[in-house]
């Protein structure tokens, strides 16, 4: 991954930027965390996020003019939360100021010239950076117009006490002292800089350029006056009401310029986001049930802390809303694409924690949809698989068993291109995909008997893989093999148009193969002859959740199609609230089914979880997946061919790797005998072996992602070689045998005609040597 | 790691011998190990139990698949 590339999709996850309560404040003060103490009535808490950012607390905690209120989005869902009521709530109660500690004292000395709201707050936040201050006041007191508040709103002993923080922060204050020119130019002489206060300081006569319109000149963004190292701020705005907020954060403007102006830093660098401005954070209301103050004079613990629970601590975090594995790790997208980045920066020797994680992605595609920016983790996870296979650091494990059954998709056992018997071109090539060859073989074979009989110009039959795991899993080299050897295949068949059952194909066609005319099965059985023909299967009445497949989620159409085919085989849909465009992958996308088998669980539990009726998709990979997890359902091509099929298409179950391997080499074998009278190849002498296992052993295995060819070639070996280990009490046999990268064990005894398997497993561990 | 009780319970079925504990080498992705396993005292043949495969082996491979 690229610095830039990472920079660009970290900018699009706005889950750290902060809520509008916050960025509406000039001041930045953490509003969404005083809330959330408020409400957990952690006064002390509390009061300490306000000083984080307010000067002079027990002061502004009173008069601020909360614009965040208008900003806060609980107005929208009912009222604005009463966050001016309860910061004065939090500063009267908690009984501030803090004591301070003076801190040790830089060398530079800074003239505050007015001590109203901005004079103030730049003499606070520079005494606090250490510089030495020194405080000018005409009047005989510090405060300017904050003296001018009712007591009732703002007590001079409130005033005077949180003052007093100035001096014990050791700056110096001199009242009742008069500024003319000369006196001006004296502190600009003897002090390293200067901050006038616009405001405290408005009937002053300055050498200091001022607009045709008498406002003195300054810089918007640093409060750089004409003069250097003089810096002003907290000039009234006419056409606004005195606003101490406004005035504090002029204050603070001009104490942070006058501080990179002292260490000689560029003064205006990266200083767009001080003040108030317009938040990127999104925040989605739906589903939250409106509510209002329910506040009365005098406020109790009890009402302050019921409105502070009010607020929906606004943050984004669509993306983990929704998908499992977002949600699982804990953290949200900006994050991720860090580990991710960092993953594949580990130094030798280290260790690629992430890996794990960037394998755990399905690609589906649900967080670009809801993702307010369109961050697609897919990509980012895709990319780094790349990365991974290109470096060498891509777990063997977690992809290789799904790599092997693409490649016996690729292989004699399945794959094959012919024109249909009797035709030497084809107007159509039926792409039934391996996986609906997997699951549905003989609605398979039907359908291609269908559509020979009611398509003109010839059908063709492709079987093979669209190469979409080797895509999955970030291998390069392998897909753009695959996919130049389908292209090659296509045009050796005189370039016909392709019809695909699967949506994962048709994805893979589109994307990578633009140039190939596409039909889904789905589309061309609603085309009016060929509908006509259809079988009219009738069904019992039944409502079924459809399981839209992610690599359908923007094939509108697709979606619509199955939607008819289905209602007018008489059964009502339910649309699960994952569905159409927000749909989620069975798990077996993104091969995660292999590299994380325990998402892929959960991923499934809860899809299955989703609905009380039985499910139908129009996926293979779905249809199995949701089978595993003992969810009935049935996959569209099952109502549409099934006619000659006595079973219930809901109740057939989960299949096994090796039964899906079987059922593909069925289709092969099947259909060139009955139409091109291929000879079946002749099977090894191992495959002839029948085995024995109770449904829980074949489970076991299965999930180990052990085939019964594997178990074959173990007890083969062992029958022949008869290194095993027998065991003394029961007499079964315990024999290994490495095939490829694995050692596979098998636990087993001779059983009727065959052999009775108790247990397998495997390790990729080699054995190099017994001391 | 295996119990000698357990495997006691089987035997080399080719030497016809009770297993006995041995050192045995593993190697995976560029890292080898020894560990004592029972094995046959006679043509070293390993006994690897459900356990040690799917346990401890599963997740030192994991270590090494991410290194």
């Amino acid at each position: 991954m690229e610095k830039d590339q990472r920079v660009a999709w970290e900018a699009k996850c706005i889950q750290e930027e902060p809520p509008a309560c916050s960025t509406s404040c000039p001041l930045h003060i953490d509003i969404r965390q005083f809330m959330a103490q408020m409400a957990a009535g952690d006064l002390k808490a509390a009061y300490q996020t306000l000083k984080k950012k307010l000067p002079f607390p027990g002061i502004l905690g009173r008069i601020c003019e909360h614009p965040c209120e208008a900003a806060c989005r609980r107005g929208e869902v009912g009222e604005a939360l009463a966050i001016g009521a309860l910061e004065r709530y939090c500063v009267e109660h908690y009984g501030g100021p803090d004591p301070v500690k003076p801190l040790p004292r830089k060398n530079k000395q800074v003239a505050v010239l007015g001590s109203g709201m901005a004079g103030l707050t730049a003499a606070l936040d520079l005494l606090n950076k250490g510089f030495r201050v020194t405080i000018f006041e005409q009047a005989q007191q510090l405060g300017g117009a904050l003296r001018g508040f009712p007591e009732k709103l703002l007590p001079a002993a409130v005033i005077d006490a949180e003052l007093a923080i100035l001096d014990a922060l050791r700056a110096e204050i001199q009242l009742d002292t008069a500024c003319d020119t000369a006196f001006f130019t004296s502190l600009v002489e003897n002090f390293d800089a200067v901050f006038v206060d616009v405001q405290a300081g408005a009937n002053l006569v300055l050498p200091l350029e001022r607009n045709p319109d008498g406002h003195m000149v300054n810089n918007a963004v640093t409060g750089a006056t004409s003069m250097e190292g003089v810096f002003a701020g907290g000039e009234p705005d006419p056409g606004r009401a005195y606003s101490p907020l406004m005035e504090a954060y002029a204050g603070r403007k001009g104490a942070l310029s006058i501080e990179r102006f002292l260490q000689n830093a560029v003064i205006d660098y990266n200083r767009d986001k001080e003040g108030p401005y317009e938040t990127l954070l999104y925040t989605n209301l739906a589903g939250i049930a409106p509510n209002f103050r329910e506040l009365a004079e005098p406020l109790t613990e009890a009402a302050v802390r019921a409105e502070a629970g009010r607020c929906i601590q606004c943050e984004c975090l669509e993306c983990t809303k929704h998908c499992l594995y977002l949600k699982t790790y804990k953290k949200y997208p900006k994050v991720y694409v860090r580990q991710i980045f960092n993953n594949e920066l580990v130094m030798h020797g280290a260790a690629h924690t992430k890996n794990k994680f960037v394998n755990s992605c399905t690609l589906c595609g649900q967080c670009q949809v809801v993702c307010p920016n369109d961050l697609f983790m897919g990509e980012v996870c895709l990319g780094s698989r790349h990365t991974m296979v290109e470096e060498e650091f891509m777990p063997p494990s977690a992809h290789e068993f799904a790599l092997q059954d693409l490649e016996f998709s690729r292989s004699e056992a399945f794959s094959l291109c012919r024109h249909a018997p009797g035709f030497q071109e084809s107007a159509y090539l039926y792409f039934p995909s391996c996986q609906l060859c997997s699951t549905s073989p003989a609605e398979v074979m039907e359908s291609y008997h269908f559509l020979r009989n009611n398509l003109d110009g010839g059908v063709g039959l492709m079987l093979g893989c669209c190469g979409a795991p080797a895509y999955w899993g970030g291998r390069k080299e392998l897909f753009g093999e695959i996919i130049g050897e389908m292209r090659q295949q296509w045009k050796e068949m005189g370039c016909p148009q392709i019809i695909t059952a699967c949506s994962s194909c048709q994805k893979i066609f589109k994307e990578f193969l633009p140039e190939i005319p596409l039909l889904s099965l789905w589309q061309i059985l609603e085309t009016p002859n060929v509908k006509k023909a259809l079988p009219k299967a009738t069904l019992p009445a039944k409502t079924v959740a459809i399981v839209d497949p992610c690599t359908a989620r923007h094939d509108e159409k697709t979606q619509d199609r199955v939607r008819r085919a289905i209602t007018e085989r008489g059964l009502t849909i339910e649309e699960l609230d994952h569905s159409r465009g927000m749909t989620e992958c069975c798990g077996y996308g993104g091969l995660v089914f292999n590299a994380n088998p325990d998402l892929t669980d959960e991923t499934l539990r809860c899809r299955a979880a989703a609905s009380n009726h039985d499910y139908l998709a129009y996926c293979a990979l779905c249809r199995d997946q949701v089978a595993a997890a003992g969810k009935p359902v049935a996959h569209l091509i099952e109502l549409l061919f099934g006619e000659n099929d006595n079973r219930d298409p809901w109740q057939r179950g989960w299949l096994s790797w090796s039964e899906r391997r079987e059922n593909r080499s069925r289709v092969k074998e099947t259909l060139g005998r009955q139409l091109w009278d291929e000879k079946p190849c002749e099977q090894e002498a191992n495959k002839k072996m029948i085995l024995h296992l109770d449904e829980e052993v074949q489970c076991t295995v299965d999930r180990r992602r052990i085939l019964l060819d594997d178990i074959r070639q173990v007890i083969s070996q062992s029958e022949t070689q008869g290194r095993r280990l027998v065991n003394k009490d029961n007499g079964r046999c315990l024999a290994s045998h490495t095939i490829g990268k694995i050692t596979f064990w098998v636990e087993y005894a001779p059983h009727e005609d065959g052999f009775q398997v108790f247990n397998a497993y495997s390790h990729r561990m080699n054995i190099t040597g017994v001391k | 790691m295996i119990t000698l009780e357990e495997a006691q319970q089987w035997t080399c079925d080719a030497c016809g011998k009770p297993l006995v504990m041995r050192e045995v080498e593993f190697y995976y992705l560029n890292g080898s190990f020894h560990v004592n396993l029972p094995a046959c005292p006679e043509c070293g043949l390993v006994f690897i139990n459900e356990a040690l495969a799917t346990g401890k082996m599963a997740e030192v491979e994991g270590i090494l698949e991410d290194k």
